[in-house]
């Protein structure tokens, strides 16, 4: 028991104010259960370790693909974001990755991804140099075409990737890219 | 307090052609001030877009999206006069949305 939570014997009890009851009934050693009938700061406490170890045994789907999209989102390598996502590098055809072969600014880089796969997919778009590789996602749904064009940030010349999830697998294509000046920093 | 974001959508031939730009500073976290001091993160990192209840593209960016995000892309459908809306969400938590008019073919 913590010391520093034992009521003191002369001070009435906050939780279980009983006037009839004789003064030793709300001091130490008397059954706790019988003290008081409303929750106290030990149950509480219990209630919430409770709470807590059942959110890790019985995680939503959504909190865990929160915590897959921090680590994939987060991950300094490309390895770390691939294996993140449960990915691997698979080179198919059906994915066109646009990136031009010279950029001046790395901080402005067009990039176009377009898939010939048919159907509610993801694509991804990663490169590789950048201190955080995993740079956007973009979840395709039915009826709309898999193709996107955005402008990112490339640290240094490096390979960029485009990858698509359709039907629990991976598709990707590669691209180098040379750039003049970085996009990170103040360049 | 974000610019609001210029959204143009034009419907051709049973498709809808979608371009937007959000400004936003996308601050990677990684620069430094003129006095050297680093400047915060902030970037957009949600972005929602829709047509009159359906989803026709959902993103999650980053920071090495460069600033002022633009995005293109197209969906099936749409029709002229409908409203698309776009939602984004900051690393801050700060929101912003947006709508336009799909246009059609202007001849």
């Amino acid at each position: 028991m913590c010391a520093w939570y034992a009521p003191r014997p002369d001070a009435p009890s906050p939780d279980a104010p009983s006037p009839g009851a004789p003064p030793e009934t709300a001091g130490l050693g008397s059954d706790p259960a019988g003290r008081s009938p409303s929750y106290n700061r030990r149950d509480t406490l219990r209630l919430m370790a409770a709470a807590v170890a059942a959110a890790g045994l019985l995680r939503w789907p959504a909190a865990r693909a929160a915590e897959n999209d921090a680590l994939a989102f987060g991950s300094g390598s490309l390895e770390g974001a691939l294996s993140a996502l449960g990915a691997t590098l698979e080179p198919s055809p059906q994915i066109q990755l646009t990136v031009p072969d010279f950029v001046d600014n790395g901080s402005v880089v067009p990039v176009e991804v377009t898939s010939q796969i048919s159907g509610p997919q993801t694509i991804f778009v990663l490169s590789e140099a950048n201190p955080f590789p995993l740079v956007a996602r973009f979840f395709v749904p039915e009826g709309t075409e898999p193709y996107v064009s955005t402008r990112i940030k490339v640290a240094r010349s490096c390979n960029i990737y485009a990858l698509v999830q359709a039907d629990g697998r991976y598709y990707s294509a590669v691209k180098a890219t040379t750039v003049t000046v970085g996009g990170c920093g103040n360049g | 307090m974000a610019e609001p974001m210029r959204i143009r959508a034009q419907f051709k031939e049973g498709e809808t052609y979608v371009h937007v730009l959000m400004p936003h500073p996308m601050e990677t976290g990684f620069r430094t001030d003129d006095a050297g001091r680093p400047i915060a993160a902030h970037y957009i990192t949600d972005v929602e877009i829709s047509i009159q209840e359906r989803t026709v593209l959902s993103a999650t960016l980053s920071r090495a999206v460069s600033q002022d995000p633009l995005l293109y892309f197209r969906f099936k459908g749409g029709r002229v006069d409908d409203t698309i809306r776009v939602v984004w969400t900051d690393s801050r938590g700060e929101r912003r949305s947006d709508e336009a008019k799909i246009l059609g073919l202007v001849s």
